[in-house]
């Protein structure tokens, strides 16, 4: 296993001991890992087990379960298309697909610069504006796959002049 | 404790009001078919949804194994809704199973089959999508294939809760949920001890030991000298397998149906086991006497070395150098007996039946390892051995008795057959170390403060002619790692212990017989709280049968150190007796 840095360690061996009092700590202890650095792969979930006593199988089961826990970093900007009924039948697939292929990765993944994860959501409860589509807090309303380019472009474009 | 009223089928019963309704319905004499549910609620998360019946005051129908009963509360078995939706819970399952069954080593004990039948569940009911599956035949101990699995959660419960382990879980979700160490990995690649628990409570095929028979055959084929030595735990058990009682000893078929087998010689590992309180012996009161590392632990487990390599790399000094006493005995074979016989060792084949599936990965150990040459080329075990009886048309029952080989070795004592059982070592070791350590035999033969038969630590302090040795055992990784932090933090007042690493030791083997209750209907209700006491008695009883009771009175294991070996600990007995250890990493670096 590749080893963790000592000040990494040592921050989630605090987050750890955060929630010492509590009877089902693991959530909590996954959400402040998940928020502080965006990913929480096996290395981490080692150290949680060892500091812990829960098994790294319990906690790598938590890790999968739920969406919001990732095992690979997310890209810095996290393009959320919303799925749900509404956007659905408005076309949403269409706009995701279309994302898929400005982007160059599927669904659940993250482009190679680190720039953009792409995610399919469930509802957002933007079925006013459907289709939605939510850029790391940004949302995007009735959204059309000839949007799509133009939108990638211009955060290509922000992180191109920020470089 | 108190009283509830319920009926069952229009029956008035009064049951504890702690039970649930499959519990409740057992003791008044009706099996639910169930899954998931295991063992005194073991594992009990009500997710097969097999053992669906219709009680008064639920909403629809309920889980039997997690509804609790309550006064007054009716329930219905038989009706034609709670029959309709135990078929189909079935049969939903059997739409996602690989149904290749004919060719499937669970066939015989599988309780999804057994569940089907009983519920009249048909194949292919139901059609569509199935979940992607994985195959992992990476460990020499174990198989896992998830296409067989039904998700019932046993195998988790059983490694975590039961066993400290926590290898095996659920991860992803929904349709994409699979049950396996953490990223999916091969148990190779986690620090699974592939001790074999999670096998034997599997209730189908997805958890297997990796069989070796095909081994056995290419060797036979090959014209090869194969020599099999059967291990103390198996004849408690073996028997099961062709309907003896829980804890009939079968020692005198088993031999015979090993000749009729077309092994060469039939040999007992309890000759190896003699040779290991030789040696083991011998280090202890090294230790003891000239301020050695203690406590000093034993090392015939191959799933305790496997969880201290993985575990405690700190404390690998603490473990004895023996070898386990099939490897020790391998050993001797390929190179006292092959001399003895004029054979080249690499033209002989050593087969060891095994209550035990880690036994298949101890050895390959490259440690273990003498002149390039392993000490045993094959592990199968006892249910393994059972496969090969039948295939081989033999009927078991109608054997005669025989006996072993004994021809310059193999001859054993009583201190030996108790190897099986969890405290066996121990006693064992005992009764060598108080004849060394006073001249004379212990008089009462018997250490019975370390008898056992069940997980749990157990300790005794015994007063040996002035010498205090105090003394523990522990099975199951669980009571093992309480023994184990002791040591760490300095705090351990033992000079040996003994570690099993399945709870009870090698009578609960992961390659014994399985135990079913829904498939033993002739065994008694509660045989899952007995038969590892049932095992054990088997072995005791055959201790006390043996003239020589104790290890060093053994006349063949005498004539071996007087003609091979010289003594104890000798420089001969280190190159092919005892072994090393290395620390190793649970989740290595896997190349994806």
């Amino acid at each position: 296993m590749a080893k963790l840095s000592a000040s990494a360690t040592a921050k989630i061996l605090e987050i750890c001991d955060r929630y010492t009092d509590e009877k089902t700590p693991l959530m909590m202890i996954l959400s402040d890992i998940q928020n502080e650095y965006g990913y929480i792969p096996l290395e981490v979930q080692e150290l949680v087990s060892a500091r812990t006593g829960i098994s790294v199988a319990e906690i790598y089961g938590v890790v999968t379960f739920y969406s919001f826990f990732s095992l690979t970093p997310k890209g810095k900007y996290i393009v959320g298309c919303c799925l749900g009924t509404a956007c659905y039948v408005k076309g949403a697939q269409q706009i995701i697909d279309k994302f898929s292929e400005v982007l160059g990765i599927q669904p659940g993944e993250t482009t190679a610069d680190g720039l953009f994860t792409l995610d399919a959501l469930r509802c957002i409860g933007a079925c006013g504006i459907a289709p939605a589509v939510s850029i790391s807090g940004q949302v995007y309303p009735k959204m059309s796959v000839d949007k799509v380019k133009a939108i990638v472009d211009d955060y290509r474009a922000k992180e191109g002049a920020a470089a | 404790m108190s009283l509830v009223n319920i009926k069952i089928e229009g029956v008035p019963y009064q049951v504890d009001s702690s039970l649930t309704i499959l519990e409740a319905a057992k003791k008044c004499g009706y099996e639910i078919p169930s899954l998931c549910s295991f063992n005194h609620g073991e594992c009990n998360v009500g997710s097969c949804r097999v053992c669906l019946v219709e009680a008064t005051g639920a909403r629809g129908l309920v889980a039997s194994c997690v509804y609790p009963v309550s006064e007054g509360m009716e329930i219905r078995i038989s009706t034609p809704k709670a029959t309709e939706a135990r078929r189909r819970s079935v049969e939903l399952m059997l739409s996602n199973h690989n149904m290749n069954c004919q060719q499937c080593e669970k066939n015989g004990h599988c309780e999804l089959l057994h569940v089907a039948q009983i519920t009249g569940a048909r194949e292919g009911a139901f059609a569509g999508v199935r979940s992607e599956t994985y195959l992992d035949e990476l460990a020499p101990g174990l198989i896992r294939d998830t296409s067989k699995c039904i998700l019932c959660g046993r195998c988790i419960a059983r490694c975590s809760n039961a066993h400290g382990l926590g290898i095996l879980g659920f991860e992803n979700r929904g349709f994409k949920t699979v049950v396996g160490p953490a990223e999916n990995r091969s148990f190779a690649d986690s620090p699974c001890i592939q001790c074999g628990q999670c096998v034997n409570v599997c209730p189908t095929g997805a958890l297997m030991e990796h069989s070796e028979i095909y081994k056995v055959d290419k060797a036979f084929a090959e014209g090869k000298h194969v020599i099999v030595q059967a291990a103390p735990a198996v004849r408690a058990a073996l028997g099961e397998e062709f309907g003896y009682p829980v804890g009939t000893p079968v020692t005198g078929k088993m031999t015979a149906a090993l000749r009729r087998l077309g092994f060469e010689r039939v040999y007992d590992v309890n000759f190896g086991a003699d040779l290991t309180i030789m040696e083991e012996g011998t280090e202890l009161l090294h230790r003891l006497t000239e301020g050695g590392v203690l406590p000093m632990i034993t090392s015939c487990s191959p799933g305790w070395i496997n969880y201290a390599e993985y575990n405690y790399g700190d404390l690998l000094p603490h473990l004895s150098s023996c070898k386990s006493p099939h490897q020790m005995q391998g050993a001797i074979i390929k190179s006292y007996w092959a001399q003895q016989h004029n054979v080249d060792p690499k033209d002989v084949f050593v087969v060891s039946v095994m209550p035990c599936v880690a036994k298949k990965f101890e050895r390959q150990r490259e440690q273990e390892m003498v002149d390039g040459l392993y000490d045993v080329d094959a592990v199968i075990t006892t249910r393994e051995l059972a496969r090969m009886i039948r295939r081989a048309g033999i009927i078991f029952n109608r054997l005669p008795d025989e006996d072993w080989d004994q021809d310059i070795m193999g001859d054993y004592s009583g201190a030996a057959v108790i190897f099986g059982v969890t405290g066996g070592v121990m006693e064992a070791a005992l009764r060598t170390v108080y004849y060394k350590l006073t001249g004379k035999e212990h008089d009462k033969i018997t250490f019975d403060e370390v008898k056992g038969h069940d997980a749990g630590i157990r300790e005794a302090s015994l007063d040996i002619n002035g010498t205090v040795v105090n003394v523990a055992i522990a099975s199951g990784m669980k009571s093992a790692k309480i023994l184990l932090d002791d040591i760490r933090a300095g705090k351990s007042k033992y000079h040996f212990i003994e570690i099993m690493g399945c709870p009870g030791g090698c009578i609960n083997g992961g390659g014994q017989p399985y135990i079913r209750p829904s498939l033993m209907p002739n065994e008694a209700d509660d045989i899952l709280d007995t038969y590892k006491e049932k095992r054990a008695k088997a072995l005791y009883s055959e201790d006390e049968r043996q003239v020589v009771r104790q290890s060093h009175n053994n006349p063949q294991i005498i004539e071996l150190y007087e003609k091979f070996l010289g003594e104890p600990n000798s420089h001969k007995a280190h190159e092919l007796l005892h072994t090393t250890y290395a620390a190793r990493e649970g989740f290595n670096e896997v190349k994806r």
